[in-house]
Order: structure tokens, then C-alpha cells, then sequence
């Protein structure tokens, strides 16, 4: 209603203009952009703009755009400083970190120590890695315009990994003021002091977003790396909009009308085959995992030898090939870590990746006095990567004995749902798949499905003294052997207990113009780095 | 007449306050956790409900209820749940680009079809006839995404005419705005071209059989005053309720075509807010809808004793 008025005065244009139609038709090469500018379309519109109430990697990637974190880590999984340097004392208590210089927000402050102690507070209050630093400070202050001191009670070995993992929420610094809101409500000032600037006035929810180059931005000196080292920015402006329609974004990017396109559907891509414009590739090498969560507060799934006849029932070839289709862009895996991590290990998976065993399936049913009580399986109907999984593993469930009521709701159905704990009759749930970037399940403080807490976990409520034991001893190591020997113990404990059906990874293709060039073959999407030549 | 308009806005009040109090509850009953969407994958349910307390989704219905109503006597349609802006702010982005679309999908779908019923129902079971009931059928039957996909591939990939998506506004120079709603707006037009055609034909061969037609043949009047003057302006009440309905439908559903030309209209506004359950922009898109087609259906009355004058209020 706000603009009547001027659309009125459009329409007025517009009747005059439908008498010079075939004037007007003028050709599609004075669309051109600017050379300076890169148009992308991204996996979903961006919406939500404060990057520490959400885990949406949408929102994750916008935050990368405009905000800079402490450390970061490299294309090697090791943490390295980007806004601060670390020091340890020698006990592992004391983190002293130190800003480096010429660190300046978008409205031309300074970043200070006190904006670093709000920022990390703030998240510490919703992220899970950071929930557990905190459970172990004693104290976190700014003792100087540049220097940050985080004191601990115990020792916490992956202190840095963990302020340094890339997602889902990493701890992104904004200033003092801003992050001072409360980490139950959003922010609703968008400056960090990132490479790029966010313009507030071209924002339009799910539609369009622009960022700007902060020249301002003092990238460092070692080269790019993943989420670490120089941040440089070669291109004036970076316009992410959104297009619902895989079709028409594919056609748009064969056309030139956009630059790049972070997620191709495999089953459109012979259509850009032979277009010697436009490159087809994989960003990265982990790619995603997708992962079955069993509910562990009713039956049957409350007992371990029917989670484990699940397990067995189910085949990851059969499921990512109806996923994905071309085998070139999944991987049968039985890490729960990912199998291409440091901490990725396949022990105790055989179950798990050697195909469909239904009869050890049956075996494992009888053996456990299933009585056929029924599955309830959530089928979310409105999510592409998730439409199938439910599926495929219905069918194979039903093959091995399992009786499944699968439910087919919107995605929004699942997710209300899956909160529900009230048994299934009244409205609760047995089973449902989801996807995650395999650097969010790569540790065991970052994978929410370690998560052994019962009630304080994550849906489906596993309550596993065992694994948090592990967990915790994981929290106490000081050096990687350790932790790899605790986390295969973690991978042999969840190939038993069975906390979650890992179903294998995936890749989703992007593809770009050929002029764009030099983009860091990182998980998250970065535009620094990238470059844009003239066509 | 005057007073007639007057009792009609007035009779707008309680069907807006009764769609409200539909709109509202249908939605708290649907299943769906905003909380759920902002927070994302990983939150847990701590976490949600804590979320839940801040937005106000676990005050009672009535409040929330209230709280909506005071801000809607006040002018204020809310601030969304997801992206904390304002939703007036929202539709008025969105509004412009749908309206202009269905303004000149009903032009050119009127330009068309009101000559093509005309002459159909003048040349009645012609191979004319014949060829625009063809189209007709045509229209109807081919899905909206097909036609946009096909007139995509000829018009903006292989002739390279216009742009495959994409919108700018008038104010942005008619040419770009133009080049990027002609396809879009004949996409639409397709299945309008074959409703209103159809329609027309239909009350044309009404009318024409009608003795003041057969009257004014034979006092030797021209054909196109007896088709265009006597008979089409006697046929027009159900092609003007045609014209204003499907006026109206269009702009509140037209979310496939603003999908396949990326056109950021007020139906992909409407879509994705149900599928992220943001209450306040769903309800304030189901009144706009409700209020525009209250308007439309009030404009159709209104023109209706203008072509017919014995229709009188």
C-alpha cells in the first residue's frame, strides 16, 4: 500500500510503453554488469542477519562477507590468527590474544579488546562449542585497547579449534554496542569490520543483498587459505540475488546475466554442458553429509538393537545414487567426522558401508523382540536434498521387517515436530534425515549429534554418560594424537550405539563464468580472492 | 450511487476484521516453529523456546492476538519474524513489480482477446471461430511454467532479444522494464487471452442473437458499429467480471511465473513466508489480498452501470 502511488504513476508509463514494443526490444549484451561487479546467486535468500542467533549457512556466509573473526582456520584444519595472535601459558589456562593492527569497523572505529570480550560472550551463549569455554572460565576481559585475556578454571584443549571453525556459528566479531543484545533476540545493526560492506539501503529480504569493498580492510600478508590469511578484495561490489527457480538461474549464468552459482542441481547440468563460458566444478572436497537421527525416547528406537537393525537395513550406495545420481558426486563413508577430516576414521562402519544386509537386519529385529510397533518417519516434501532419503530408507526398512508410517509434511512440519518429545500417538516421531556440512560435524564439540545430554540435546535425545565422558576427555587433550585416538573411540562408540545413521557424503556443484577466476576452493564461499576479468 | 459506494466501504470492515480473525487463527493452528527457521538446524530446544519467549509466540493467543490488532488500528503491519524488518516496508518492495506485471498482462490480454471473442462469435463456427476456441483450449491446458520456459528459450537465450530474468522498474528507464515484463506478462496473458476470449465469444453470441441486433442490421447499420457499439457494450458485464476477478487473481497468485523470471513480486513474498511461518507478513499478505479483491469486486459493480445503464444502485 506504501507504494500505490508511484506504481500508479508507473502504470501511467507503462500503457504508453506498450505502443513502441518492438523499439524496445534491445539486445541482451546491454545488460552487461559492470566489470567490477559480481553477481552471484547463492543456495537460499538471505534473511536473517545476525550471524549468532542462526546456525543457516546463509547467514553464515553473509557474516564472512561483513564481519572478521580472531583466528580462522586453513585449508589443513589448522587454526591461524587473523585479526589476533595467541599465546598459551604453559598450564593451557591463560589465552592471551593480541589484535593485530589497522583493524577498523565499517564506521570507522577502531575494533577493540572490548568489542572482541562482547563479541565471544555473546556467542559463547548460543553456540555449543562455546557453551562448553565458557562452562571452563574463569574470566574473559580486555585489559588494553588491543589485548584479550581469557582465563580458564580447567584446561580446554580445542579452545582455539574451536573459535576457529569455519561453521556453523563462528564467533564473528561486531562492535561492543551490537553485540551487547541479547543472544535470544537479533541484532539489528550490521556492522563488522570485515572485507566487505553491507548496503542496508539495497538489502531486500530473500531477494537481493550488496556488499561493497571496505578499502578500509587491511587484509593480511599470507595468502588466502580457506578462512584464514589475506582477504583481498578485487572486485568493487558483490551482488548476491536470489532465484527460486533452478532452471532460470542456470539459464541466466549461460546468458551472462549473473556470475556465478553456488549450488548446480546435477540432473540440470548436461544443460550447460558444452558452453564454453561457463564452468562447472567443485568448490571443495567435503562436501556434505547426509545422516538419519533415530529418537531414543520411544520405542522401538529406545533400544540399541533395533537402532542397530536400522542400521544394518540400510544401504548408502542405493541412497545418495537416488540423491545424487552421477557417482562422481558422493562417497559412501562411515566417518562420522567425514572421511576426507583429521579426525575422520571408518572403525567399526562395515554395518554401516558394506550395502543392505537384511538379514542380519531381521536377525538383529528378532533378537530384540520388535513387535512391530510402528515408525513414524517425518518425509519433508518441500527440501530437494531431502526429499528422497526418506524414501529409499522406508523401502529398505520395510524390506527388513521394520513396519513405517511414512509422513510426508513440509519442512517446517519436521522441524516443529522433531521438538515435540511426547510419544508417537500423541504427535511425536520415530525418524528423520538432514544434511550437514561435513566441517559441522567434524570434531566431537561441533557435531550436535554427539550431543549425549538427554534432554539438554539435540532432537532425539540420546542420554549417553558414555559419549559425553569421551567428549570431555576430548575437551582435556592437549595434543592431535590424543584426540584422534579419542575420536575413533567416539566413531566405534556411535558405529554401536547408534546416535545417528551416518548415510554417506555429497557434493554439490557450483559453476561460474569463465572470467571469474581464483575463487578459494574453500567450503564456505568466499569473494575475496576472486577476480573478474573483462569478457 | 454515492451512498451505495459508502455502504459498500463500510460493509469492507467486517469482512477485513472477520479475515483477520480467520487468517490469525489458522495460522497458530497450522503446524510450523518460526523460532525453528531463525535459529536453524543445530538449536537446540533450550534454545528455541528461549527464542520463542523473545518473539512472543508463547504469550497467550489473545494477547498476541491484541498486540497484532493495536498495531493494525495504528497502521503498523508488524515487523517481520525472520529478518526484523518492517512488513509495510516489505509488500511496498513488492507490490510495485507484481502490480506492473498484472497491469500490463491484462492490457495486452484484453487488447487480444475482447477483438478475438468478437470476431469468433461474429464468424460463429468459422474456421476463425474455430482457430480462436483452438487457442482457447490451448491456454487453458498448457501450464503457465511451460509457456515462460518456452517464450525464455526462443525470445532470450536463441534470439537473444531480451533478458532470460529479471526485473527494473519503470523508473529505472522504460526499456529495461519493458524488455525484462514482456515475457512474463504474456506468459500470464496466455491463459487470460484464452478466459476472456472465450468469455466474450460466449456473451457475444448471446447478445447477437438479440432482436435490437437484428433491429439495426436491418436499419443498414455498418457491421463494426452493430459488433462493437450495440452488441459488445450489451455483452460487457460478464466480460468486465472476467477482466476484474482475473485482475485480481493475478495479483495474488502469480508466484510460478514470478519464480521462472525471477520477478520479486508479492507472491514469492507470500510463499516464503508461509514456508518460514513469518506470522506477520502472512497476515498482512491474506488482508492485502482480501482488501484487493474486495476493492476489484467493488470497482466491477461500479463499472457495470456505466456499460449497462439500466443497472442502477
Amino acid at each position: 500500500m506504501l507504494t500505490l502511488r508511484p506504481t500508479l504513476k508507473q502504470s501511467r508509463g507503462l500503457a504508453a510503453s506498450l505502443m513502441t514494443t518492438a523499439a524496445l526490444l534491445v539486445p541482451a549484451a546491454s545488460f552487461a554488469q559492470e566489470e567490477t561487479t559480481i553477481t552471484a546467486v547463492m543456495h537460499s535468500g538471505l534473511r536473517v542477519l545476525d550471524p549468532v542467533i542462526t546456525t543457516a549457512h546463509i547467514t553464515r556466509d553473509h557474516a564472512y562477507m561483513i564481519y572478521d573473526v580472531l583466528t580462522a582456520v586453513d585449508e589443513n584444519f589448522a587454526p591461524q590468527p587473523q585479526m589476533a595472535s595467541w599465546e598459551t601459558s604453559d598450564d593451557g589456562l591463560v589465552y592471551t590474544f593480541t589484535l593485530r593492527d589497522g583493524l577498523v569497523f565499517h564506521d570507522g572505529a577502531p575494533v577493540t579488546g572490548a568489542d572482541v570480550v562482547a563479541s565471544l560472550t555473546r556467542w559463547g551463549k548460543r553456540d555449543s562449542g562455546g557453551q562448553l569455554i565458557f562452562d571452563a572460565t574463569e574470566s574473559l576481559e580486555a585489559t588494553d585497547d588491543k589485548t584479550v585475556v581469557w582465563t580458564l578454571s580447567k584446561p580446554f584443549g580445542p579452545l582455539i579449534d574451536v573459535i576457529s571453525k569455519q561453521s556453523a556459528v563462528p564467533p564473528f566479531i561486531m562492535p561492543a554496542r551490537v553485540a551487547e543484545t541479547s543472544a535470544d533476540e537479533t541484532i539489528t545493526e550490521y556492522i563488522g569490520s570485515g572485507p566487505f560492506v553491507f548496503d542496508q539501503d539495497a538489502y531486500e529480504p530473500g531477494v537481493s543483498v550488496t556488499y561493497e569493498k571496505f578499502d578500509d580492510y587491511v587484509p593480511r600478508d599470507e595468502p588466502a587459505s580457506w578462512m584464514a590469511g589475506g582477504k583481498v578484495v578485487n572486485v568493487d561490489k558483490v551482488v548476491w540475488t536470489t532465484m527460486p527457480d533452478a532452471l532460470t538461474a542456470l539459464n541466466a549464468l549461460s546468458a551472462g546475466e549473473i556470475d556465478y552459482l553456488e549450488q548446480v542441481q546435477i540432473d540440470l547440468m548436461p544443460i550447460l554442458s558444452g558452453n564454453e563460458d561457463v564452468v562447472v566444478e567443485k568448490r571443495d572436497d567435503l562436501g556434505y553429509v547426509t545422516i538419519g537421527r533415530p529418537n531414543f525416547l520411544h520405542a522401538p528406537f529406545d533400544n540399541k538393537l533395533v537402532r542397530q537393525a536400522a542400521m544394518a537395513a540400510l544401504d548408502q550406495e542405493s541412497m545418495l545414487a537416488t540423491m545424487q545420481g552421477d557417482p562422481e558426486y558422493y562417497k559412501v563413508c562411515g566417518a562420522i567426522f567425514g572421511c576426507s577430516t583429521p579426525l575422520g576414521d571408518e572403525a567399526g562402519s562395515d554395518l554401516l558401508t558394506g550395502g543392505a544386509n537384511t538379514e542380519r537386519a531381521k536377525e538383529l529385529l528378532e533378537e530384540a523382540g520388535y513387535d512391530g510397533t510402528p515408525i513414524v518417519l517425518m518425509a519433508p516434501t518441500d527440501v530437494i536434498s531431502l526429499n528422497n532419503q526418506p524414501v529409499v530408507a522406508a523401502q529398505a526398512l520395510r524390506e527388513a521387517g521394520f513396519e513405517v508410517d511414512m509422513q510426508s509434511m513440509d519442512w517446517q512440519s519436521v522441524v516443529q515436530r522433531r521438538a515435540q518429545q511426547s510419544p508417537v500417538a500423541e504427535g511425536g516421531w520415530n525418524l528423520f534425515f538432514t544434511n550437514w556440512m561435513v566441517p559441522e560435524v567434524s570434531d566431537p564439540l561441533v557435531n550436535v549429534m554427539l550431543n549425549g545430554r538427554g534432554d539438554d540435546g539435540w532432537f532425539g535425545w540420546p542420554d549417553d554418560p558414555e559419549i559425553e565422558a569421551m567428549r570431555a576427555e576430548y575437551v582435556t587433550a592437549s595434543d592431535d594424537a590424543t584426540k584422534k585416538e579419542i575420536a575413533t573411540r567416539i566413531q566405534e562408540h556411535v558405529m554401536d550405539n547408534v546416535n545417528y545413521l551416518m548415510m554417506g557424503e555429497y557434493i554439490i556443484p557450483q559453476a561460474r563464468r569463465s572470467n571469474i577466476e581464483d575463487m578459494i576452493p574453500s567450503p564456505v564461499p568466499v569473494f575475496w580472492n576472486m577476480t573478474k576479468a573483462a569478457e | 450511487m454515492f451512498f451505495y459506494i459508502l455502504k459498500r466501504i463500510l460493509a469492507t470492515i467486517p469482512v477485513m476484521v472477520i479475515v483477520a480473525i480467520f487468517v490469525f487463527l489458522l495460522l497458530r493452528l497450522t503446524p510450523g516453529d518460526p523460532a525453528a527457521i531463525l535459529a536453524g538446524d543445530a538449536a537446540t530446544p533450550a534454545q528455541l523456546e528461549r527464542i520463542r519467549d523473545s518473539l512472543g509466540l508463547n504469550d497467550p493467543l489473545l494477547v498476541q492476538f491484541g498486540t497484532w490488532m493495536g498495531q493494525l488500528l495504528r497502521g503498523d503491519l508488524g515487523t517481520s519474524l525472520l529478518s526484523n524488518t518492517s512488513v509495510a516496508g516489505m509488500i511496498g518492495d513488492r507490490l510495485g513489480p507484481t502490480l506492473n506485471i498484472a497491469l500490463m498482462t491484462i492490457v495486452i490480454s484484453v487488447a487480444l482477446a475482447v477483438p478475438m471473442g468478437v470476431i469468433a462469435a461474429w464468424r460463429h463456427r468459422s474456421w476463425v471461430d474455430f482457430l480462436v476456441m483452438s487457442f482457447s483450449v490451448l491456454g487453458f491446458s498448457v501450464p503457465v511454467f511451460v509457456i515462460g520456459y518456452i517464450l525464455i528459450q526462443i525470445f532470450a537465450i536463441d534470439l537473444k532479444w531480451v533478458p532470460v530474468q529479471g526485473y527494473k522498474s519503470p523508473t529505472d528507464g522504460i526499456g529495461p522494464f519493458f524488455s525484462r515484463a514482456i515475457l512474463p506478462s504474456l506468459t500470464l496473458a496466455t491463459i487470460y487471452i484464452a478466459l476472456i476470449a472465450r468469455m466474450t465469444r460466449a456473451s457475444m453470441l448471446e447478445v447477437l442473437g438479440e432482436d435490437y441486433i437484428r433491429t439495426a442490421r436491418a436499419k443498414g447499420v455498418r457491421e463494426n458499429v452493430v459488433l462493437f457499439r450495440h452488441a459488445l457494450r450489451n455483452a460487457a458485464v460478464p466480460i468486465l467480471t472476467i477482466i476484474g476477478t482475473g485482475f485480481a487473481l493475478l495479483i495474488s497468485g502469480v508466484v510460478v511465473t514470478e519464480s521462472v523470471f525471477n520477478i520479486p513480486g508479492i507472491g514469492r513474498l507470500t510463499v516464503d513466508a508461509i514456508l518460514a511461518r513469518d506470522y506477520p507478513v502472512i497476515q498482512a499478505m491474506i488482508l492485502l489480498t482480501a482488501g484487493i479483491y474486495v476493492t476489484v469486486n467493488l470497482l466491477i459493480d461500479i463499472s457495470y452501470s456505466f456499460f449497462d445503464p439500466r443497472i442502477r444502485y
